[in-house]
């Protein structure tokens, strides 16, 4: 049976925390692996959190909007923020050499691995994950992906 | 035996050991905390510059949380010390792998084997 929630919220961490913690105990209860519930927690909460800082600038009165659905094969997710959005390809690799030792910019990276598809609609504030059981992200299958 | 709500530390043969008492370090306000607080530990720690982190607690951690072990790492060097981290999960480990950060980050199975690295045991 899939199980589908969508919210509405002040853009928060402790909203975002809720959120969070709902999704993963809705895949804990489907059965799904550890490794599923650790990728989706850090995509999500990567993606909650470059919502907050880098949509919204950390203001708390601008509004998320998140859906979530979760059955026994796949889980979705989509995060949207108010702000005025970015370009992914201007984003730098942070694993090149030359990026390794700046203490940000690795959230997408993260998703990109931990999830099996992730795109992000024009403008920019609006992102789509799929983690597809049977079609695991790299790492799912113990491989070691780049990003 | 010293810390704050996040972390629990003591320092020993002129090394500073900390360990993370949080199962998730996700929240940005944690992540500022206990970074703040190990730089407090290095900064105060006089002739003690190296740092062990242990992560034993720790089963989810994000990229903010990456970038203060970034920040601290360069602290730590700074003043002529080695960080390492250990007791790193699987999963966790993933995430350095992923991200590179296992080329920049000392990372150890545990304490002990720190400490012994660190005396050139090793």
């Amino acid at each position: 049976m899939k199980w589908q929630r969508s919210w509405h919220v002040s853009g928060t961490h402790q909203a975002c925390g809720n959120i969070v913690a709902e999704v993963c105990q809705a895949i804990e209860s489907h059965g799904h692996a550890e490794v599923v519930v650790f990728a989706v927690r850090l995509a999500l909460e990567e993606a909650l959190a470059n919502a907050i800082r880098h949509g919204h600038q950390g203001d708390e009165s601008m509004q998320l909007g998140v859906e979530a659905a979760v059955d026994a094969e796949c889980i979705d997710l989509i995060v949207c923020d108010e702000g005025r959005g970015f370009d992914p390809h201007c984003v730098p690799d942070p694993t090149r050499d030359e990026n390794l030792m700046i203490a940000s910019g690795r959230g997408l990276a993260l998703m990109r691995a931990f999830m099996s598809d992730v795109h992000i609609d024009p403008p920019g504030n609006r992102i789509v994950m799929r983690y597809d059981i049977h079609s695991p992200p790299p790492q799912a299958e113990g491989g070691h992906t780049t990003v | 035996m010293a810390g704050s709500s996040h972390i629990r530390s003591r320092t020993s043969d002129g090394i500073i050991e900390a360990e993370l008492l949080d199962q998730h370090i996700l929240d940005e306000v944690v992540i500022r905390e206990i970074g703040q607080s190990l730089t407090d530990l290095v900064d105060a720690g006089g002739d003690s510059v190296d740092v062990v982190v242990d992560f034993s607690q720790v089963a989810h951690l994000s990229s903010s949380a990456l970038g203060m072990l970034i920040t601290l790492n360069s602290r730590v060097q700074e003043r002529g010390g080695r960080l390492m981290l250990t007791h790193i999960s699987e999963p966790i480990g993933e995430v350095f792998r992923i991200t590179r950060l296992d080329r920049v980050l000392e990372i150890h199975d545990t304490v002990v084997d720190a400490r012994a690295e660190l005396r050139g045991d090793s």
